[in-house]
């Protein structure tokens, strides 16, 4: 990962074409995206279900702390990695980029 | 409950099956475009034997009851199919996510307008990188200016964009431009897969298999690209299958993850499935799909590793990559069962090498386009 941190006031979100969908026929969660199907853990899902499009990452974070009763550092250590790698293969952008719909 | 509950490949061994992932719907052979590697089989399926919009949103339902999630809408050329919004509609109803692969021809402003919200991304191929290049290759005068305006369209709309660029000896010098192409168009994706020499791509050997050179050149544009563009635009490369050392695992092993439906409703575990001669394929107008996946004799027979002979059946790569092609075993080593050609330990590697040699450095550039022949036309 050579990407650098993502900025607490971005505002992460899936972009069109990338969505979660709860496969009933194997019993999981999975993000469909162009030409990819990623099964995802219970942590995985949680992080993108919290993405809205409105609050930051920094919120998402925090809310993500309550629930799990968890260390802002370790979860903001997990979020930072999870969303840089899905930055990379382009299934979330940040708020202000690219193809972000009107 | 059924006679037989224990599936076995073409050889009698007992196999697993797994659950589709993906399905590849061919909902026409029809195409203004006459692309000379074309994946169609070279015996071209009749509009009038094509499935209704109704049969294939049943098609779309048992899909996804049998756990498919992700369909691809292909053909031929799927916008030729008038009624591709409610086959769209159809699939997105059935809770599949939508790619629509096109070249694009046939499609307007109003008819992607009609498929916004049906079709999750689009992909949308690539026959070269200006007018000269792309109308010659696609045999369509006029498809690339078509091309570009349909990817303005697909911009405004929203739609995810993936350019779809097929490359060969004529065309991979100029692949720097298609990836900047594919960057100026806005495209989160481009796709770059060197022509597969199966159906009609054997047919145009000499004009299209690229160089030794050609093929590593490609590889560092590759990796330079996808460097610079990480975060920005995904890069896929299908490398060229002649030159490599190993086969790729095609369709991620026989019947394990995807099937294609071909334009009258036959079921195939590949799109070239049908040139492998004692197979039988079952057709979903007569069975349903879920039969014809766990209890198809043509979807069982390379399932597993049982059926493999040597070099394969003791190789370290045998679950990695199933011995290669099937296909491209029939084809050149006259067995379905043999190991790929294209890979390094088959006996018949240094001969298939050869040839791709001479074919690469052959100067022909006389094209056999794809065309249904008069009575097929319908």
């Amino acid at each position: 990962m050579t990407r650098a941190r993502i900025n607490g006031a971005a505002v992460p979100y899936l972009p069109r074409g990338v969505r979660l969908h709860d496969d009933r026929v194997r019993g999981i969660r999975v993000l469909l995206a162009p030409e990819r199907v990623i099964q995802l853990d219970p942590v995985g899902h949680a992080i993108l279900s919290e993405l809205d499009g409105k609050r930051s990452l920094a919120e998402v974070i925090l809310t993500l702390c309550t629930r799990y009763e968890a260390p802002p550092e370790q979860i903001e250590g997990d979020v930072q990695d999870f969303l840089r790698d899905l930055m990379d293969r382009r299934m979330v952008f940040l708020d202000g980029e690219a193809g972000r719909p009107a | 409950m059924r006679d037989d509950p224990a599936p076995r490949d073409i050889d009698g061994n007992p196999v697993r099956v797994g659950l589709p992932m993906a399905m590849l719907a061919e909902l026409t052979h029809r195409c203004p475009l006459a692309c000379p590697y074309c994946s169609n089989p070279v015996e071209l399926t009749r509009a009038s034997a094509e499935l209704k919009a109704a049969e294939w949103a049943d098609v779309f339902r048992q899909a996804a009851d049998l756990g498919v999630l992700q369909v691809h809408l292909s053909g031929g050329e799927p916008a030729s199919r008038r009624d591709l919004a409610e086959i769209a509609a159809a699939a997105r109803d059935a809770g599949l996510y939508v790619n629509l692969i096109t070249s694009g021809i046939g499609l307007t402003e109003a008819r992607l307008r009609e498929l916004d919200g049906a079709v999750d991304h689009v992909q949308l191929s690539l026959q070269g990188i200006d007018a000269e290049m792309a109308d010659w290759i696609s045999g369509y005068g006029g498809s690339f200016a078509r091309k570009m305006q349909v990817a303005e369209w697909v911009r405004a709309i929203g739609f995810p964009l993936t350019l779809n660029a097929v490359v060969h000896r004529q065309n991979l010098d100029r692949l720097p431009e298609m990836i900047e192409l594919a960057e100026q168009l806005g495209c989160r994706r481009i796709e770059v897969a060197t022509v597969q020499f199966h159906g009609w791509a054997d047919l145009n050997r000499r004009p299209l298999m690229p160089t030794q050179a050609q093929a590593t050149r490609a590889r560092e544009v590759v990796d330079e690209a996808r460097r610079r563009l990480q975060g920005r635009m995904v890069i896929d490369y299908v490398p060229a299958d002649h030159l490599a050392a190993f086969p790729k695992s095609c369709m991620g092993g026989w019947g394990s993850t995807g099937l294609n439906v071909a334009p009258d409703g036959t079921v195939l575990p590949c799109h070239a499935a049908q040139t492998i001669k004692g197979l039988a394929f079952e057709n979903v107008r007569d069975v349903p799909l879920a039969r014809i996946w766990h209890d198809g004799a043509a979807f069982n027979a390379f399932r597993g590793t049982g059926w493999m002979p040597e070099p394969c059946a003791s190789c370290e790569r045998r679950e990695i990559d199933f011995g290669g092609c099937r296909c491209q075993a029939m084809a050149l080593a006259g067995d379905a069962r043999a190991t790929d050609p294209v890979c390094s330990r088959s006996a018949l590697h240094a001969r298939l090498r050869a040839a791709a040699e001479a074919e690469a450095a052959s100067d022909s550039t006389v094209l056999v386009y794809r065309r249904m022949t008069r009575e097929k036309r319908g």
